[in-house]
This record gives C-alpha cells, structure tokens and sequence, in this order.
C-alpha cells in the first residue's frame, strides 16, 4: 500500500479493497519497524492517527470525503498541531504542546480528512541543510543511512522516500523543501509566497518562510498542494487569489513552453556528473515540446550573502518570544530576570541557532542597519528584478537543485559556510518569493570507489509568480516519460 | 541670566476599538488577568498579526483633527525588548513612516493662543501588566492589556511652562475624547503621558539635554513633575553640573523625579519592518470618507457657542468642554425655546454644580435634558419664579418627577392673579402699622421686610415683579 500514488490509495478506499484505518495501521507498522533506521519521526500520533482514519471510514462510507481522505500523511514538526507536541526540533519547544491548528493542518486534516501519521524530524528551526542541528538527532538519508537527508524539512523527506508516509509537508525558507527532495529523490514544492498561510507555521524568517510539499510524484504532491493552497484571512501576507486545479493541468502539453538556462548556474564549477542529470533531463524537456535557451540572473550570485542577512536578521526577531516566561523551556534557579533569559535560552537553543540570532542582532543594531540589513534588501530587490526581467522571455527557469548529491552525516557541521552553500540554487526563488520545485532527475555516484552507493540528484524548476501549476505540469510530464520517480531506495521497499 | 524650559510630550492614546489592533480578543478594561489574550496577544509559537482597521481608521480621524498629514502608505516596524509583559520580545510600532505627522494643536493659556506642533502620531500594540504586589517574591504578568491598539502623539518641543504642557494636554485629551478614539480614562491609563524636559539660558538657540520623565498619569502631576524637573535641571546646571539623559520616574508621594534608566542602559530597539505585516495604503477616498464622518471639533463648537447662543468665552468653553455636555446644552435650548443665556446658567450653575456634588458628570445626570427643558419652560411662562424653580430643580434630581408633576404635587404654581396678591399686600399691611409708619416716615429700607412678608403669606409663589409693583403702591397709600 506504501507503495501507491495518492490517487490511487484514494481510489483504493473508496473501492474498499482496503479501509483508511488498514491503511494507516500499515504505515503505523512500518514506523515502528523502519524509523528507528532513519530518525524521521519527532512524535508519531498513533493513536490520534487511527481515531481520524475512523472518521475517514466513516466518511467514505457514506459517499462522501474528497481525494485525501483517509490518505495517511507526515506533518513537519514546525507546524502547531493542537495537542500535540510542536518542538519545531528543538529543546526549547520539547514541551510545548500546541493549543491551537495551523491553517495547513486544518485544511489537511480537519478539511480534507488526510490522517496525520505524526511529526516529522527537523533542523532546529528550520535553520540547516542536513538535518544535523535538530534536538532530536539527525536524520538518516534512506538512499544511504551514512549519509543526510538535506534539510530543514529531512524527515519529512526520509519519511516520504522511504514510505513511512503517502507524502508530508514541509516548510522552504531558502531550500528546505526541494534541497531535502533532490538528496532524497522526491518531488519537492516550494510555492509562491503568500500562496500557503503561514499561520501556526512557526516562524523563521517570515518574509522568506513558505509552506510546501514532499511527495514521490509531481502528480502526488498537486493533490496536496491543492488543499494546502488558498488565502487566510489569519496571514495578512497570504494573497486573495484562486487556486488554479492543480491536478486538471498536469497533463497539459509542454509546446513552445519557454525553458530559460541561466548560465551562472551551468558554470564551470558545476559538478560535471550532476551537470549531465541537468542536462538530460532539460533534453527531455524539449523532447516534450520544450524550448530552451540560455539566459542572464547577473545578481544570482549574490543571493547565499544577501540572504544570511535577511534570514538571520528576521529569525533573531521572530525567536525572541523564546524566553522562558510562557511556555517552552524555562532555566531551574535563575536568580534574576536577566539570568532567566540568558539562561534559558542558552540552553533551550542549540549551536546554529545561536549563531544567526547573533549574526541577525548584529546586522538589525544601530550603526550596522543600513551597512547590512538595507543593503541585503537591495540586492533583494536587484535579483527579484532580474527574474522579473527573465520571464518576460522564458516561462520557466531550470538548473541543479543542490551543488551535490547527499553528503555524509558530519561533513560539513564544522563548517558553516560550506553548509550554507549548499542552498546556492535555492534560495534566489525564496529572495524573490517565486515557486520553484525540484523533481529527482537521476542518480550519481556517490564518490569514486567503486562499490559507492548511487544516489539521488534533482532537476530545480523556478516560475513567475502563482505558476505553480505550470510547473507542476512540467514535473508530471517530464515523470510520465521517465522513471527516476518510481525508484525506491533499498531496505525501504 | 534667566532660564527657559524646553518642553515637549509623548502621549499614549489607547483606541476605543472592540478589539486588540492584530487579534480579535476584546480590549475592554478590568477583566480577570490573561482572560482577554488570545493566542496572538500571548505570542505563541506559529501565531500571525492581522491589522484592526478600526485602530487605522480612528489614527486618521486623530491626524484629520489636527490638521496633519496622513501617511498614504504607513509601514509597522518591530521595535525590541525583552520584558516578561512583552509576549513576543519587541513591540509592532511605526517607526519609520508613521500614520500621521506634521499637525498641530492650538492652545490657550493666560488669553492667548499658541499653536503647538504635532510631530507625529503613530500606531502601535500595547504591552501586558507586570503585577509586582499581588504574590509575594513573584511577579504576575496580565496580558489583557497586551496588542490594544494605541497611538503615540509626539509633540514638537514647542511647550515653554508646566501651565502651557498642562494646557496642550487637555486640548488633546478633549480632542480624542470628543472624536471617541480615546475613553480619556488616566487612571486606568488610556490616556498616558511621558514628559520629555530640557532647560537653557533665555535667548539660547541650542536645546540643553533632555530627560524624559515617564508615566505621569494626572494633569496635575504632569505640572507638578515638569515643575520639579525644570527646578532641578537649572539647579543642577548653576551649580555647575551637567544634566544627564535619562529616563525619570515621577513619583507622586514625593512630587519629585528619580533616575529610572541612563543612556547607557538604553536598549538598541533594532528596529525594522515587520515582515507578518503589508504597509499600510490609505487612499484619498478613504481619507475623505473618513473627513466627513469627523464630529465637530471643540475649537469650533466654542466658536460657534459664542456666535449663535450669544455667549460668553468662558460659558462657551465650559459647555463645550465635552461634546455630550454641549449636545445637552443644545437639547435644552431647541427643547425649552428659553432665553440661551438662561439655558447655560441653568446648566453650568444648577446642573454642574449637583452633579459635581454628587461625584457624576452629565452622562450620569438624573436630569434629562428634555426634563431641564421642561423646567425652563414654566419659568419663561411666569408659571413658577426662579427662586421656585431651584426648589423644583433640587426635587428633580432627586427623581421625584418632571417639572410639571413637581409644581403641581407642591402647590407651587406662581399666584399671577393681582386681586390674590393685592389681599395678602392688604393683610401684611393690616397686621404691621408700625412699620408702615416707619416706611412712610421716609425708612425705604422696610420695603424689603414687606415683600418678604408677603412672599411668606403667598409661601413664596407670588409673582415677584407684580408683588413689588403693587406693594409700592400700597404703601404708597
């Protein structure tokens, strides 16, 4: 059953050649049988998850539910779930039980009658790209558990990968959904901002934050993303416009759509095997009606620098309600006010987090202000521009989603610059508030021994504003003409 | 050399919305501690602000009323601070690019008018309580208070004396009362006041350093904390000292200041915009749509008293002083047809004055205005005296009944007929020779005692004008 589309475990309940409680009892199973392999799961909400498939049953019984009812998914743990334990990987929260429901929670479960399986794995706020800062341990990338599942969203992505979930949400702040995706082999969609509500989306840098999906198909992930998608009066930042039918438009032909190749992201230091997936798969494209042609971001190549000022400058303020006063992680014995805070949060925060709440009160001081903070805008604003100018010549911009394939647990958690710029293709799309998804377009070994370990590469897509649709239709053709998506990784099947 | 203060304020005005300026909880005062936060107001994790158009509409009608510029587009910034009644680590305030500036305010003190300049208005959330007393060796939070939505009105450092800051503090304060942005409330702290002070040399073009005293919540006290800041300043400065920038505590026991923070404690509030929030656009059409829902304001409402009611200056402004006083006023006139001046005697002398007597203003009177109407009427048609009419007045606010009803259940209806009093002249005449041969002998002054006793025998409804017409002549012989 794990190994089903989501549409057809849809058609599979409404059949009946299974029940939504047989059916999430078997992804129950298989995180108790698997997790412990990969560490995806923070909280696993077994007990909740089987009440709601109760309901789905139900539901569908009657004739009614819509197309993910019943359909058992993973929750990023940055999302509030009423009830239940929303720690947002970290110590800090490890307490905090969430009185209320995102609006993405709402519109899964109590709307559309998804039943949460639990709480996936993360980086501690969202700040990482391996998985490696969460309180809660590391994620294990199921391709090769030596190795990392990308991040922030990993275990949203090692969950879905290894069928431990029909797909999850996740959150892409500067490529925490589709960096985890192309390490692990899935579809990952990051949409426009303001497309998903924030709200009960724990913060990390507000005007970057956007909620997305994880899921082993273009076709898959559009069944999710159509309910996810919509305005929220509770997100003043989410924007009054119709969803377009995500699913309706997967199919569409790819004639004369326009493919643009920014030719910063196709340079020299482009890892020549990953080049190659690139490559073929824009091939493909073409092949299926495509046009492709090189184009201009001259100001891409500022992006990793303008966004570790914006990011941290707006996490420092956003995670200053960490304080140990109302909730989460408070210090035993401070004998003072200032102690209590200092304490608290020095030990409620892990390593990274610290650091860009350091690095992002020092760029939002008196002095350092405009040096910083206003110059990171403007050069926002100057990539925001470029593509802007780009689609008015090409629908959709394609290029390598990470620099690489995954990367050993620990390589790079001493260094955080390298870390960071593993996010380099990514995290324009945030800067600039575009949907871009990444879609698995080939394996590549992991090194050069001979008995290394093939691993997964993704395709990143990028579009104008509210193209989500498009690009989930390019994804979906480009999955009906090859067959890198039905791959499961092994020990996982 | 002589010294001159340099004096300009900041006022809190909470917004009279029903709701919190980014959430939907209630804002009303007094309620149970952390009954009126909601998730938003506690900031809990994931939570989104959502901006109360109520609060931006209110902020214009204010920068309409004195004349200022209204942002087109206004920008809420975060402003930080770690405080355990401030849920989420910083403020949402304007920084930047406020709702209004540049407006201004008359005022008047000692007879003349002063125009004081408005820098600026901006809106903001405010913070919860720390209550400090209420468990010992702990300190509680109330977080009902946190995300109502004020506004802060920064002045120009244009006030000179402690009389003048209290002056343009009442002004404002009359004015967001009468637009009903503000409930005016000081002590519940609707309406606060932190009072920025420098002194220098007379003639000086440069400003001296400034203190700014915080939370001065009276009128009284804010004259009084100016007065002694100002003191101490020049105290400070002729003994050869320098005044330092602080921030100052008034405390009301002692009627001094005393240093509550210095500049080198000062927060850096890192300041930027907040990303949860879209600037705010107002539109011309918004903008007049909202100049012509404006009430009218107290400087005309006093101007127009003096022209069309004849009043005097200090009538008109003590029936202006409050739009639902004035409104009263007005009701009385339209309603009674009365003389104007009569009216406002009667509601400034009579109906204040109860009303101050019993601790209640006019929207606690137990006299309608109809009601006072109804009185005025029976004067102006000689069916009771003034003098009477007291009597009546007083058993009105009592609440025994309408004008009418009194008069009639008291027997007081004013005795008009000439042949009624003419008798009771003759009897009062009859029963005192001896005076009447004192009168006649040339003692004008016992025509008092005659009126008297014959308002005694008419047990005061006599027509007063008629008894000393008739009198006189009787006694005349």
């Amino acid at each position: 059953m794990h190994r089903l589309t989501i549409k057809e475990l849809s058609a599979g309940l409404r059949a009946k050649k299974f029940s939504a409680r047989e059916l999430t009892q078997h992804f129950l199973d298989r995180i108790a049988r698997l997790d412990s392999r990969l560490n995806a799961y923070i909280t696993v909400t077994a007990e909740q998850a089987l009440a709601q498939a109760q309901a789905a049953d139900a539901q569908l019984a009657r004739g009614a539910g819509g197309p993910l009812t019943g359909v058992p998914i993973a929750q990023k743990d940055i999302f509030c779930t009423r009830g239940v334990r929303t720690s947002c990987g970290s110590k800090m929260l490890d307490s905090f039980i969430a009185p209320y429901d995102a609006t993405v929670v709402r519109n899964l479960h109590q709307t559309a009658g998804a039943t949460l399986l639990g709480k996936t794995n993360m980086d501690e706020f969202a700040m990482g790209s391996s998985n490696e800062t969460s309180f809660y341990g590391p994620v294990k990338n199921p391709w090769d558990p030596s190795r990392v599942p990308g991040g922030s969203s990993g275990g949203s992505a090692a969950a879905v990968a290894a069928g431990l979930a029909a797909a999850a949400t996740g959150t892409d702040t500067g490529g925490s959904i589709r960096q985890p995706a192309a390490l692990t082999n899935l579809t990952g969609v990051k949409p426009t901002y303001g497309r998903v509500s924030r709200y009960g989306m724990i913060a990390f840098a507000s005007s970057l934050d956007q909620a997305g999906v994880l899921a082993r198909s273009a076709a898959d992930a559009a069944c999710l993303l159509q309910t996810m998608a919509g305005f929220d009066p509770l997100d003043s930042t989410s924007v009054e416009r119709p969803v377009e039918d995500y699913v309706a438009q997967l199919g569409a032909p790819l004639d004369g759509l326009r493919i643009g190749l920014p030719k910063e992201y196709f340079s020299a230091d482009l890892e020549p095997r990953l080049a190659q997936c690139v490559r073929q798969a824009v091939d493909e494209l073409e092949r299926l009606g495509a046009r492709l042609r090189e184009i201009n971001l001259p100001n891409v190549g500022l992006s990793v620098p303008a966004y570790y000022v914006v990011a941290p400058a707006e996490a420092s303020s956003n995670l200053s309600r960490y304080d140990g006063v109302r909730f989460g992680h408070r210090a035993e014995g401070a004998a003072s006010l200032e102690a209590l805070y200092k304490r608290s949060r020095g030990e409620g925060f892990g390593a990274e987090v610290q650091r860009r709440i350091m690095v992002g009160t020092y760029v939002l001081s008196h002095g350092y202000y405009d040096a910083y903070y206003l110059k990171a805008q403007r050069v926002r604003r100057l990539i925001s521009e470029d593509f802007r100018q780009a689609f008015t010549e090409v629908d959709v911009i394609a290029g390598p989603t990470a620099p690489g394939p995954a990367f050993a647990l620990g390589a790079k958690t001493s260094d955080p610059v390298a870390m960071y710029l593993n996010d380099l293709y990514t995290i324009a799309a945030n800067l600039a508030g575009l949907p871009a998804l990444s879609v698995g377009c080939g394996f590549i070994a992991a090194d050069d021994t001979p008995a290394a370990p093939a691993l997964p590469v993704g395709l990143h897509l990028i579009g104008d504003h509210f193209s989500e649709a498009r690009l989930l239709n390019v994804a979906h053709r480009y999955q009906q003409v090859t067959d890198w998506h039905t791959r499961r990784p092994a020990g996982f099947e | 050399m002589e010294w001159e203060a340099v004096i300009g304020l900041e006022v809190h005005a909470q917004l009279l919305t029903r709701s919190k300026i980014f959430s939907g909880a209630p804002t009303a005062y007094g309620a149970e501690p952390n009954t009126q936060a909601c998730a938003v107001d506690l900031g809990l994790p994931g939570v989104l602000p959502v901006m109360n158009a109520a609060a931006l509409k209110m902020a214009v009608m204010f920068g309409l009323a004195i004349d200022a510029q209204i942002a087109r587009k206004s920008v809420f910034a975060r402003k930080h601070y770690f405080y355990p009644d401030l849920p989420k680590g910083y403020q949402i305030s304007q920084y930047e690019l406020p709702a209004v500036a540049r407006g201004h305010l008359d005022i008047e003190v000692d007879g003349a008018t002063k125009r004081i300049g408005i820098t600026r208005a901006h809106l903001e959330e405010d913070a919860g309580k720390s209550l400090h007393d209420a468990y010992a060796g702990m300190t509680g939070i109330d977080l009902n208070r946190a995300g109502t939505p004020l506004i802060e009105i920064v002045s120009e450092p244009d006030l000179r004396s402690p009389a003048e800051a209290v002056a343009y503090l009442k002004a404002l304060h009359q004015l967001v009362v009468y637009l009903g942005v503000c409930d005016g409330n000081m002590q519940e702290g609707s309406f606060r006041c932190d009072a920025n002070v420098s002194v220098r040399r007379t003639g000086a073009a440069e400003f001296g350093t400034r203190t700014e005293t915080k939370n001065v919540n009276s009128f009284r006290y804010v004259e009084k904390a100016i007065a002694y800041e100002i003191e101490r300043q020049i105290e400070v400065l002729e003994s050869g000292g320098r005044v330092v920038q602080e921030t100052r505590l008034f405390d009301p026991s002692s009627g001094q200041t005393r240093t509550m923070r210095t500049k080198e404690d000062a927060n850096d509030y890192r300041y930027f915009p907040d990303p949860d929030l879209l600037p705010v656009v107002c539109s011309n059409d918004y903008i007049e749509a909202i100049r012509r829902t404006l009430p009218e304001l107290p400087a005309a409402k006093r101007a127009r008293f003096e022209s069309q009611y004849g009043l005097s200056p200090y009538d008109a402004s003590v029936l202006t002083g409050e739009a639902a006083l004035a409104d009263f006023y007005e009701r009385v006139v339209a309603a009674s047809g009365a003389e104007t001046k009569l009216a406002a005697n009667w509601v400034i002398g009579d109906l204040l004055g109860a009303l101050n007597k019993a601790g209640t203003d006019i929207s606690g009177s137990p006299v309608a205005a109809d009601a006072l109407a109804g009185l005025l009427k029976r004067i102006s048609d000689n069916t009771i005296s003034g003098k009477i009419a007291k009597e009546v007045f007083e058993a009105m606010f009592a609440g025994e009944g309408d004008a009418d009803a009194i008069i009639r259940a008291k027997g007081l209806v004013q005795i008009t007929d000439e042949d009624a009093i003419v008798a009771a002249i003759e009897q009062v005449i009859a029963a005192n020779p001896g005076q009447l041969a004192d009168y006649r002998a040339g003692k004008d002054k016992l025509f008092g005692f005659f009126v008297g006793q014959v308002m005694k025998a008419t047990r005061g409804k006599a027509n007063p004008e008629a008894v000393n017409r008739l009198l006189r002549a009787k006694l005349a012989g």
